[in-house]
């Protein structure tokens, strides 16, 4: 490492060790119009480094639709901003903390929350709610995951939770929601994706623009040490090798007390008025906050690093530059203010130091004391990065005939046991585990938390007057097994199903934020999963008419040469005007009838809104979709006159889900077929029926199905749905189960596991009372979607679902509970 | 009458302490930072939850030295009412103005849920408005919330009567399903010898509303106003 004395000297060689390209070293040469010094080297290196610069995603990201007309604020700054009524604003944006969670779970973990948070109220927003989108390998031993690798796994898992959650709630933050899901493919490689959501009066947001030649640059919170350098910058700029643990130095370490502190006292430093702008020091720390509030501001910059709270002694500029230590934050004051600012931070006992000042020309220098450690223009280096259109090439297709695609059981087979399974499989067992270690009730605002509803449900105060406005919704979503099998469908799969949760909590989806988690952008087949499904997402977030107001991309999600699945997750926002309207997914009374809501609609032909002919999905087969050109294999393969598309599409559809790969271990073919404006006239129709006050409960059909959903439904009508009894209480010992059951009958002539398990989207159950019943059909056929009476819920504890008259699941609800309750806990604790 | 939130660096339930007391029940509450040794003339102070000084060394041992323990140590001495809320109950112990100690949970993680407590007492200003026997549903939200003493403050706290909330399963049994964090005897809360300081270690500020899952924290928050107008009255 340099120090002040012995200057490295920097050679190709070096400036390749940084990772930069030749190519990169000469612009960098060009720039400065000389030789960088190795301060000035690293600076670059950071900056331009893929986590900072989106040097491979740009020329893509640019498709994404991220304008509207509740848009405050979309891609660019520290959060995405919307517009939610009565003068709030909602600040919101979801960040990829992969890498560093592979190499240090819990520190990983801590230090993904800590800068998302970081982001939120940098914007002058206190965040309200923390949802987080996890992706790990298996943790149960199976064909293709050994002992070692699945107890490896579960430590992992252990980690990243016990890290969220100390960092949560230590904060004060709730964490209401999210999901987890286990691939294989995420061994070697978790995601750890974490959303922040702040609410703020439009008048009081701040920008990370620097502003005013003369204006004082503060230093706030933490002190600067050597931890962190290069962590998320390059640890997530580069894929993991067997070395990567020894990485372990460049992990972050989070202090969650320090940002709370630091939370409070920017928030009321904000209050004085004598702050210009703000940016929280992230990844590559100091270059990036100063840098790019100059660039944005079109501003110069200078500061000395002497001045700099640090935290050891003998750091040198490189370091000092490149520290990626946590908690703190750069701001700009009103010069003569300064004195108002620092007495804020006092009082809570952070370090503020005045560490420079906002210059004119557009130079950004760091001097040390009376030298001049690095001399850059600011604009060309946050801005003029390289941007790469990197090859993109389809992979091979994959060849595959009926014989690899689930084969259905045949009629008539008693299919309780293949669901029990279902519901013990960790993706679809209760994550109770999980969400009872993070704090989900504080600020008391969580209407709904987790499991409650399809989506996280906070209600709002206004920051002043602490009155109740309207509610959040808040749903992750992302299915990277659909997108490894198809990545446009499968994107367009979770902006339909993100929009679907949220509407089914009762709320408006209105705005979106995007956390695209991929392989090596040096590869053409990562490039071509990652440009399909930016198509993807666009298409669909245009017909559902949720801009993408920011996010993050993580590529180099790879291990040894292995990507994982093309992984975006997307994290929807929903505006819920009355908040006693929230629909929760538990059935409530017995009696009430159990609908299904179907957006393929009464007579709508698929793919035109409009409405025409076609029939009801009554045949049981998947009605087709006019994917157009957006998914070649659909198309190529629809049946052009039935509407209807034929068994094997069936099949093969059903290939990539949940069931087909827990009870089949089957993962192939395709995702189901996706209708946008069948999925918008379910949305519609939902969010009408909450207004309504129509319906009782309501839950989306997703992972696992129809049969899944109606069980959910069953389970959290327990009355202490939220702790049911621990494993140790023995049941039968009086213990006062009272649980709803259902009797269901499916008058449906595709195959039983279809329909039961299948997961095609536009489709919610919902629970109405005998008075609301006409009201709720009335309303369903108003939106042009599909309502058919399926059941009935029952008191006690049957749950029965039968097809084509026959009983295919029949049993106790208690004894699906108990698989369903207890799995995760029981898997983790290795039994 | 007027209520005192103290506010310690790291406390995070302060808002909502203030917005129950202030927004639910009406009731004048305000901040008090812990730097301040005035109690700017409140008649009964709430010690929030949280993560005071981020509970590192151990819970509420740093904010025990806090300026503002001072004074509120002198006003608990003088008969003022002082609820401890979760960390703020931790304090409580710290400072001495409660008997016992937190241990970790039982389980070793950070649990946050519903729970269901008993009302043991109702002869104390935290808990006159509510019935004996009462099954209250209230969240809980801690890592160290395993309440321990020893043998003769146990025996103390049992024959004094000062043990006024019980973990239990939701129809009111004591035993070991109703108790999430290992308390002995299933301990969620205490009151001192001279029933004025008192702590518990689940919400009520988060069980204040039928939205939020319950409203069944209310009845200490009323049980201390009703202490309060009580006390009013019979100094007029």
């Amino acid at each position: 490492m340099a120090t002040a004395t012995t200057e490295i000297r920097v050679t190709p060689e070096i400036a390749a060790e940084h990772g930069l390209t030749a190519e990169e070293y000469a612009r960098v040469k060009q720039i400065l119009g000389r030789e960088p010094n190795i301060t000035e080297l690293g600076i670059f290196s950071v900056m331009w480094s893929e986590h900072c610069s989106y040097k491979s995603s740009k020329v893509h990201l640019k498709r994404l639709p991220t304008r509207g007309k509740l848009v405050v604020q979309g891609p660019g700054e520290n959060a995405g901003v919307v517009d939610i009524g009565d003068g709030l604003v909602a600040a919101f944006k979801i960040e990829s903390h992969n890498h560093p969670s592979y190499v240090e779970p819990f520190q990983g973990a801590t230090t993904g929350v800590g800068g998302i948070l970081r982001d939120i109220f940098t914007m002058g927003a206190r965040p309200i709610a923390v949802l987080d989108s996890l992706r790990f390998g298996e943790i149960i031993a199976g064909k293709r995951t050994t002992k070692e690798e699945a107890a490896k796994n579960r430590r992992i898992l252990d980690g990243v939770v016990r890290g969220i959650g100390s960092y949560g709630n230590c904060f004060g933050v709730p964490t209401v929601g999210g999901e987890v899901a286990f691939e294989p493919c995420y061994s070697q490689n978790p995601l750890v994706n974490a959303l922040a959501l702040g609410i703020a009066r439009k008048e009081d947001l701040f920008f990370a623009k620097a502003k005013g030649a003369g204006n004082p640059v503060i230093y706030v919170g933490a002190k600067t040490g050597r931890d962190g350098i290069h962590g998320a910058s390059l640890l997530a700029s580069a894929e993991f090798t067997e070395e990567s643990r020894q990485k372990r130095p460049n992990v972050q370490v989070g202090d969650p007390f320090m940002e709370k502190l630091l939370l409070e006292a920017c928030l009321e430093a904000m209050q004085t008025g004598a702050v210009v702008a703000i940016q929280d020091m992230g990844a590559a720390g100091l270059t990036c906050s100063t840098v790019e509030m100059a660039s944005r501001g079109g501003t110069g910059i200078e500061i000395d690093l002497a001045k700099v709270p640090q935290r050891e002694t003998g750091m040198t500029p490189y370091e000092i530059m490149l520290s990626e230590s946590q908690e703190r934050m750069l701001l700009v004051a009103e010069k003569g203010r300064e004195h108002e600012v620092l007495a804020v931070f006092k009082k809570w006992g952070l370090d503020a130091v005045v560490v420079g000042r906002v210059t004119e020309g557009g130079l950004a220098r760091i001097k040390n004391s009376g030298s001049v450690a690095a001399e850059i223009p600011a604009h060309p280096l946050a801005e003029e990065g390289p941007v790469y259109n990197r090859p993109i090439a389809a992979p091979a297709p994959r060849v595959e005939s009926e014989k690899d695609w689930f084969a259905f059981a045949p009629e008539g087979t008693n299919l309780t046991q293949n669901f029990l399974k279902l519901l013990a499989s960790p993706a679809i067992a209760s994550k109770r585990w999980i969400t009872e270690q993070y704090d989900t009730s504080v600020r008391t605002n969580t209407l709904a938390g987790p499991g409650a509803s399809d989506a996280a449900v906070v209600r709002i105060k206004d920051p002043k007057t602490n009155v109740v406005k309207r509610a959040l919704a808040l749903s992750t979503d992302g299915n990277g097994r659909w997108c490894q099998l198809n990545p446009r469908v499968g994107a367009m799969h979770a902006v339909a199903e993100a929009a679907r949760n949220i509407a089914a909590s009762g709320a408006r989806p209105i705005a979106a934020t995007n956390c695209l988690n991929f392989g090596s952008p040096e590869k053409p087949e990562v490039m071509w999963q990652f440009s399909e499904t930016i198509d993807g997402i666009a298409v669909a977030c245009n017909a559902l008419g949720t801009p993408i107001t920011g996010g993050n991309v993580s590529f180099y999600n790879e291990t040894l040469g292995k990507s994982i699945f093309p992984t975006p997750v997307i994290g929807m926002l929903g505006v819920l005007d009355d908040v006693s309207r929230v629909l929760k997914i538990a059935f409530r009374n017995d009696g009430d009838t159990i609908v299904l809501l179907d957006g393929f609609g009464v007579g709508a032909t698929l793919g035109s809104p409009a409405g025409g002919a076609s029939p009801a999905p009554t045949l049981g087969l998947i009605p087709r979709t006019d994917l157009g050109n957006q998914s070649p294999a659909c198309h190529s393969e629809r049946s052009e006159e039935s509407g209807l598309v034929p068994p094997v599409i069936a099949s093969r559809q059903f290939s990539s889900s949940e069931y087909s790969k827990t009870v089949g271990g089957i993962v192939a073919g395709e995702p189901p077929a996706i209708d946008l404006a069948t999925e918008k006239r379910l949305i519609n129709c939902l969010v009408a029926l909450a207004a309504d006050g129509a319906v009782e409960s309501a839950h989306d059909i997703s992972d696992g199905g129809l049969a899944v959903t109606l069980a959910e439904s069953c389970f959290a009508n327990q009355p202490d749905a939220c702790h049911p009894e621990s494993p140790r209480s023995s049941r039968g010992e009086g213990s006062a189960f009272s649980f709803l059951g259902a009797t269901v009958n499916l008058d449906d002539s595709s195959p039983a596991e279809h329909a039961l398990f299948g997961e095609r989207g536009a489709r919610a159950i919902v629970s109405v009372s005998r008075t609301n019943l006409a009201a709720v059909l009335a309303i369903a056929r108003q939106y042009n979607v599909a309502a058919r009476e399926i059941g009935r819920i029952t008191r006690g504890d049957a749950f029965r679902i039968e097809h084509k008259g026959r009983a295919v699941i029949d049993s106790p609800v208690e004894i699906l509970h108990d698989a369903w309750a207890h799995s995760l806990e029981r898997s983790i604790s290795g039994k | 009458m007027k209520f005192g939130v103290v506010v310690f660096p790291g406390s995070n339930c302060d808002h909502d302490a203030f917005y129950a007391i202030g927004n639910v029940l009406k009731k004048p509450v305000e901040f008090i930072w812990h730097q301040s040794e005035d109690l700017a003339n409140c008649d009964a102070i709430i010690l929030p939850g949280g993560f005071s000084y981020g509970d590192y060394l151990r819970t509420g041992a740093i904010a025990r030295f806090s300026p503002v323990m001072n004074s509120v140590e002198k006003f608990a001495h003088s008969g003022g009412l002082v609820l401890g809320i979760c960390n703020g109950f931790q304090i409580l112990c710290e400072a001495g103005l409660l008997p016992g100690a937190m241990m970790r949970n039982s389980g070793l993680r950070f649990i946050c849920r519903h729970v269901h407590i008993r009302v043991e007492q109702t002869d104390t200003p935290f808990t006159n408005a509510a019935e004996r026997g009462q099954i209250l549903k209230i969240p809980i939200a801690h890592s160290d919330g395993n309440y321990t003493c020893d043998e003769a403050t146990l025996a103390d706290l049992e024959r004094n009567r000062q043990v006024i909330f019980r973990y239990t399963t939701p129809d009111g049994k004591d035993d070991d399903a109703g108790n999430p964090n290992g308390a002995v005897r299933n301990i969620a809360g205490v009151c001192n010898r001279e029933r004025n300081v008192a702590g518990l270690m689940p919400h009520p500020e988060r069980a204040s509303e039928a939205a939020l899952g319950s409203a069944d924290g209310l009845v200490i928050f009323r049980s201390m106003v009703e202490a309060l107008v009580g006390a009013a009255k019979a100094t007029a």
